[in-house]
């Protein structure tokens, strides 16, 4: 069936990876609050170091820290989701693309559900 | 259409041009970015053995604390450190500048000594405040 749609209307808005803009504008946001998020998670993983079991569980007890670890988490992941899928556009050409390109999709989710459950589990304190 | 096939030549590619700091630094965003991907099963691993009780956090920690332990979290603070500061650079020459032949490559340079810099100010300052 031929495509009834003008040229125009088929490129309009998008780009070579037919989503216009919208990756770039992910990826330009999610490192804005990456860096953001990340210098506060880096100081309390520093602040971390000697604490052991009790202190590490006290310091995530906290809605702050909690919150925060939970962002970052989110923002690392969709940053990162969209960073390994360029890298794979970029060099992968064969029939492997589609697997690899599902496979980061699931390994960028797995991350945020351990490292949510995780902090979840930690600011509830069971 | 990644799939066709053309015989039509293609542009000059990696291998003619003389090596410059921006075609490091370049890759090594990639690398760097590759990397810090990886390491996040590191920190769900950290997190998720804290979360499920003291002896497996004794685990992961007794990890972190060994001699592999610590130079894996060494070469991962100076890939995030790396990254981040590669990002600031993306954000300088999303505004349109920077992208001179001489600040980019002043700014690839700065990217690496200042990654590097920040990485041993920041394990100093673990060895002796922490």
């Amino acid at each position: 069936m031929s495509d009834m749609r003008t040229p125009l209307r088929r490129v309009r808005g998008m780009g070579s990876a037919h989503g216009g803009t919208d990756h770039f504008w992910q990826q330009r946001l999610t490192a804005i609050s990456n860096f953001i998020l990340l210098t506060i998670f880096v100081f309390v993983i520093i602040s971390l170091i000697g604490e052991g079991y009790e202190g590490m569980r006290a310091t995530f007890g906290n809605p702050i820290v909690g919150v925060a670890a939970a962002l970052v988490i989110v923002s690392a992941c969709v940053h990162m989701r969209l960073g390994m899928q360029t890298i794979i556009e970029d060099y992968v050409h064969g029939p492997m693309k589609w697997p690899l390109s599902i496979g980061n999709i699931f390994f960028a989710c797995l991350i945020a559900g351990l490292g949510l459950y995780a902090i979840v589990k930690m600011s509830f304190g069971v | 259409m990644s799939d066709v096939k053309s015989n039509r030549p293609l542009s000059p590619h990696l291998t003619i041009y003389r090596f410059r700091p921006t075609m490091a630094m370049s890759i090594m965003h990639r690398i760097t970015g590759g990397a810090l991907y990886f390491g996040t099963l590191l920190v769900v691993w950290w997190l998720v053995a804290a979360a499920s009780g003291p002896e497996a956090f004794e685990t992961a920690a007794w990890f972190f604390d060994s001699i592999i332990g610590k130079l894996i979290l060494f070469g991962y603070s100076w890939a995030l450190l790396h990254h981040a500061l590669g990002g600031l650079r993306h954000f300088v020459w999303d505004t349109g500048h920077g992208l001179s032949k001489e600040t980019s490559t002043k700014l690839a340079q700065a990217t690496l000594a200042g990654s590097l810099g920040l990485t041993v100010v920041m394990w100093l300052g673990i060895v002796l405040f922490a």
